[in-house]
């Protein structure tokens, strides 16, 4: 329908890649093969250990902080972790049945949430190893002499359409539309051999055999649907599907694409930055996401620190914002490092549509999309950290790109920070609680408390003095279930998922 | 391999059940190939097994075959709507339900399409009773499915069964489709209006009245765009439908609100389908309602609404009623395509570019001259070449009505300056107007003015357009003959033989290629054979082993005593050249033309 012609020369047809994608590497995993994890090693590249702790948070009433039961699952739960197992994604689908991780390894985990049963009732909500591919491989651009990594940047769910998932995966510059389905029948019966695969003499054929279908042990497979490729120029950053169902938008540092989830060959840009002299560059785009529920709506953040809402009705290319978000700065902070940390590293509407979240490098802001001129409210996420930003900067953290969810009700916010902890604010009762996310704290079952950082000079026990924080443990990724409180945490290699106690 | 082996073994046999075994087993093959074989030749399967296996056996099995790649799915679901016969007539086609019925539901929309219309078909060969007990019940299962892949499939099977049941079911029919229409999913609401034209068609006068347009209204008005553009389709396919009288009432004003839409997609679509609308509301609706809307249309804020109603302007004006034609294309039109020649988007320039010339044949000779002659040359002189290109690749409107010789001195800058642009695909679409142009000039002209571009394209260092000039050379011979061909073009070819780059010798074989044939066999014989057999003592191989394929390739035009003594010996000798590729390609020429 849309009949734009492409712009910028940063869409092109892509290699003749017919409609129809073969797997080549569909990794076909069955369940009761993960159970048993020393068979395992050819498939999954994650071992799953679920315990029970105690633990504190998640009740939209702080108070009730204390009663709370944790399910807190450890994975890849090696002593040594490589770079490739480092989770660089971690996204719910829309029941929350499904959740997926994305590594640097290119790798895709899906994890499914372990239905109900009567004899374990509290097994309810723990998550198993469901399916994991291969998403993306190393690459090299030979025109450009740049290594493409396989690193999974994004990973999105589609509306569930039939029995089968799909979910969207990228790196830096391709996007691949992926199947995970179930198949629980396999024929049987050859005319030309018997069942052992033993050839049998034709001349001995009297009849004809129909294959017939039987029912075998539940298998998982992940195919390849569309790769949508050679329309990014610069590193994506984000992918976001439109509630139309029938397109998405992918950006990079520049631009933005808007895709027909069926048309692998062709996108077009909505957005473009780029000045036509690279000197007179002083923005990036930093994210972009499509309205909930509104397919005209989307927004975008940059490293300026503001964020533009964009109607796709009033004109194909977005180029000119409706709307924007912006505070000023104020004065009395100003510094050298003002402009970094004022960089958006996420934006996020609200299930609502009414509210935006934005993540900076110090504070989490929940904007009205009614009100352009300041947020309603702003969260200190690691205020302390303010006095250290140059050390920050000499180690590159302050370029850390921190991500931030909504829960169901839009609210909680929760975001993450370093040392492995992870910040929560309640928007009704403006509390707010740090957690941690790390083995040796949590045992099975038990209530997550509370952590403390000191400030001042006088350090109380339990509490960790802030030169004492660990800045390579960062917590970047983090996801909400979509309608119950059941958290996940990535922590470099570990994905911890924590929920309020069951019964 | 093993299988291969048998296969053989089979083949040499007598046993007819073998090759029919194979294929079934090739149904589970892992290559996909060899599966896709053997769906395509399903109804060789069937046949072999009868019609109650086919039946019983053979349909079970493929119902539950979704897991297949795409291409596979594709084809089955084509196979399965002409099965009827092999599964026993039209008494059991209802046994090829269950398939397409999953078939329907898949992901891949084109696999699901290829169910629907095969379910479409296959509905027409099921009795009124069989329709009401098999078929309308998967509708409706389709149409409340959980998933909206199978909703979405439903919409596009409500027309071919409603004409042919009774009227409680018509009515319950109805009642799916309105649902439909305001389902949750925005794919299956565009869906429905995607086929609320077609279900128009087939229902009572009075249920368009009362069922259709209220849905018609409500998609019109859906808060998505994308199922707001679509129901512009429908509402063409229900203004056919409806009486003149009642269009003002029932279409128009939510038509009126589709041109206006706030969102660019909706506007364009509308001057998408602008010449469907035009022919769909009659004369008297286009006079008071179209004409302004087409204006504003033209004048939208948006570039891709302005390029498509510019792409429509010629239908538009055609389709005005002769009454009022020229009066409204004079006063109400043409003010707004004179500002679309000097738009800011070079799309929209080069859509009115591509139509502009025909409004030359509506408006007449003085008309034309006077006021789109200027708009003409202003065009030709655009910066963006496509909408010089789209002038002059219709410069055949304007010369029925007032010659060309109007418009050649402008015309002459404009071809000279694409033939020699810096991007190939410029200077390759000009090429390919070239005898078109030459038919239209004159050969005093093309003499004059354009024969030396057609030359200089020969030595271009692009290969594409040395190719297309080679083909244009052949064309232009056609036109002007032989002897012209003589006169002109031939001496200069053959002189580029001597050209101390190689690539240039081999335009000249390329060119006495695609030459001889029009030339001729005494041209050829007499003035480019000597030329082509110089040739084959060339220092550089390519340009040997080209002597030999263009040998093989005038050797059909020439006599056979030229071929004797003056071919033959060449083509020996460069049978035993020491470069491998002349060798083959001598060797293949002897061959062909049977000079061994």
């Amino acid at each position: 329908m849309l009949t734009q012609v492409d712009r910028g020369g940063g869409v092109s047809v892509a290699a003749p890649v017919s409609h129809f994608y073969r797997c080549a590497a569909s990794t076909a995993a069955s369940r009761q093969h993960f159970s048993d994890r020393e068979e395992s090693a050819a498939a999954p590249p994650v071992t799953s250990q679920t315990s029970w702790i105690d633990s504190a948070f998640l009740s939209l009433r702080f108070s009730e902080i204390d009663t709370r039961k944790i399910n807190n699952s450890f994975l890849r739960d090696h002593n040594y972790a490589t770079e490739a197992d480092i989770i660089s994604t971690v996204e719910f689908n829309s029941t929350g049945e499904l959740l997926a991780t994305g590594d640097k390894g290119g790798r895709v985990v899906v994890f499914q949430r372990e239905q109900e049963s009567k004899n374990q009732p509290h097994r309810r909500g723990e998550y198993n190893v469901y399916s994991t591919f291969q998403s993306h491989e190393p690459e090299f651009d030979y025109l450009k002499s740049l290594e493409i990594e396989e690193k999974i940047n994004k990973i999105r769910w589609l509306p569930q359409q039939n029995a089968a998932y799909f979910l969207l995966s990228t790196n830096d510059k391709t996007v691949k539309l992926w199947k995970i389905s179930e198949r629980d029948k396999r024929p049987e019966g050859y005319n030309l051999k018997d069942e052992e695969g033993r050839i049998r003499d034709p001349t001995t054929i009297t009849s004809l055999r129909v294959p017939v279908l039987r029912p075998m042990d539940l298998m998982v497979e992940a195919t390849p649907r569309r790769i949508f490729s050679n329309a990014h120029t610069y590193h994506i950053n984000s992918i976001s599907v439109n509630s139309d169902h029938e397109t998405y938008m992918s950006t990079d540092d520049l631009r933005i694409n808007l895709w027909n989830l069926e048309i692998t060959n062709r996108s077009f840009n909505i957005v473009d930055i780029k000045p036509a002299n690279m000197e007179e560059l002083t923005e990036v785009i930093t994210a972009a996401e499509f309205h909930p529920n509104q397919c005209n709506t989307f927004v975008y953040s940059s490293s300026k620190g503001s964020i533009r809402l964009c109607d796709m009705r009033t004109s194909a290319l977005c180029d000119n914002h409706s709307k924007l978000f912006e505070e000023p700065e104020d004065p009395s902070n100003r510094s050298f490092f003002s402009e970094i940390i004022s960089s958006i590293s996420d934006v996020k509407f609200s299930h609502s549509g009414r509210y935006l979240m934005t993540r900076d490098y110090l504070t989490v802001k929940v904007w009205d999309i009614n009100m352009e001129s300041k947020p309603l409210e702003t969260y200190q996420v690691h205020d302390y950290l303010r006095s250290k930003l140059c050390s920050l900067y000499e180690n590159d953290c302050i370029f850390d790109k921190f991500e931030c969810v909504w829960n169901g009700t839009d609210s909680v916010l929760m975001t993450g920070s370093y040392n492995n902890f992870f910040r929560m604010f309640d928007r009704n009762t403006k509390r707010d609680v740090t957690l941690e996310a790390s083995r040796e704290n949590s045992k099975p079952r038990a209530i997550l408390k509370p952590r403390k950082v000191c400030v001042g000079g006088k350090r109380r026990k339990d509490e960790i003095s802030v030169d004492s924080l660990d800045f390579s443990k960062k917590i970047l990724h983090t996801a909400w279930h979509p309608n119950e409180n059941i958290i996940a945490v990535a922590a470099t290699n570990n994905l911890y998922i924590f929920q309020d106690k069951v019964n | 391999t093993k299988l291969d082996d048998s296969k053989m073994a089979g083949a040499e046999g007598d046993d007819s059940l073998y090759p029919i075994a194979v294929l079934i087993d090739e149904l589970r093959n892992e290559d996909v190939q060899l599966r896709l074989n053997s769906i395509k030749k399903l109804s060789t399967i069937a046949l072999a097994l009868g019609v109650e296996r086919t039946r019983t056996e053979l349909l079970p099995f493929l119902t539950d075959t979704i897991y297949d790649e795409d291409e596979v799915l594709l084809a089955l679901a084509e196979q399965l709507g002409s099965f009827t016969v092999l599964v026993g007539g039209p008494e059991f086609v209802h046994n090829l339900l269950p398939p397409l019925e999953s078939l329907a539901t898949v992901e891949e929309t084109v696999v699901r399409d290829k169910a629907v219309e095969s379910l479409r078909k296959i509905s027409q060969e099921h009795s009124p009773v069989d329709l009401e007990v098999h078929f309308v019940p998967l509708v409706k299962r389709l149409a409340s499915g959980d998933w909206f892949t199978s909703r979405t499939s439903a919409c596009g099977l409500f027309s071919v069964c409603y004409p042919r049941v009774s009227s409680t079911v018509k009515a319950e029919i109805r009642q799916h489709f309105r649902t439909l229409c305001s389902d949750d999913t925005p794919m299956v609401r565009r869906a429905a209006a995607s086929k609320l034209g077609e279900f128009a068609k087939v229902l009572e006068l009075d249920y368009v009245k009362s069922d259709i347009i209220p849905l018609f209204t409500a998609l019109a008005s859906d808060e998505q765009d994308s199922v707001r553009l679509l129901a512009v389709e429908a509402g063409v396919s229900i203004a056919t439908l409806l009486p003149q009288e009642d269009l003002e009432a029932l279409v128009m004003p939510t038509l009126r609100q589709a041109a206006e839409d706030k969102s660019w997609r909706v506007r364009y679509m509308v001057a998408d389908k602008f010449s469907e609308l035009q022919k769909a509301v009659g004369p008297e609706i286009t006079k008071t309602d179209l004409v302004p809307a087409f204006q504003n249309l033209l004048k939208d804020c948006e570039a891709e609404v302005r390029a498509a109603a510019a792409n429509k302007v010629k239908v538009f004006c055609e389709n005005l009623p002769e009454d009022s034609r020229e009066t409204i294309i004079m006063t109400h039109i043409l003010p707004c395509v004179k500002e679309l020649v000097s738009d800011t988007n070079q799309h929209v320039k080069s859509a009115l570019a591509s139509v502009i010339m025909g409004l030359s044949t509506i408006l007449g000779k003085d008309n034309t001259v006077e006021h789109l002659l200027p708009l003409f040359l202003v065009q030709l002189k655009d910066e963006c070449p496509e909408v010089r290109l789209n002038i002059i690749s219709n410069l055949d409107c304007v010369n029925e009505v007032i010659g060309i010789r109007q418009l050649s001195q402008s015309l002459l800058p404009a071809i000279v300056e694409l033939a020699e642009d810096a991007k190939w695909r410029v200077r390759l679409a000009i090429i390919e107007y070239m005898p078109l142009l030459a038919g239209q000039l004159g050969v005093e002209f093309f003499d004059e003015k354009l024969n030396s571009l057609c030359m200089a394209w020969l030595i271009d260092h692009v290969f594409a357009i040395r190719e297309a000039a080679t083909c244009n050379l052949m064309k232009l011979v056609e036109k002007f003959g032989a002897e012209w061909a003589q006169n002109t073009i031939v001496p200069k070819v053959l002189g580029m033989a001597n050209d101390s780059n190689y690539l240039h010798r081999m335009t000249t074989l390329f060119c006495i290629n695609a030459l001889s044939g029009v030339c001729g066999q005494e041209i050829t014989t007499k003035h480019m054979l000597p030329v082509v057999l110089k040739m084959s003592t060339d220092q550089v191989a390519n340009v040997r082993f080209n002597v030999a394929r263009c040998l093989q390739k005038i050797g059909p035009v020439l006599d056979s005593s030229a071929l004797q003594a003056e071919v033959k010996p060449v083509l020996e000798k460069l049978a035993t050249d020491q470069d491998m590729d002349v060798k083959y390609f001598a060797l293949e020429a002897i061959s062909v033309l049977a000079l061994a």
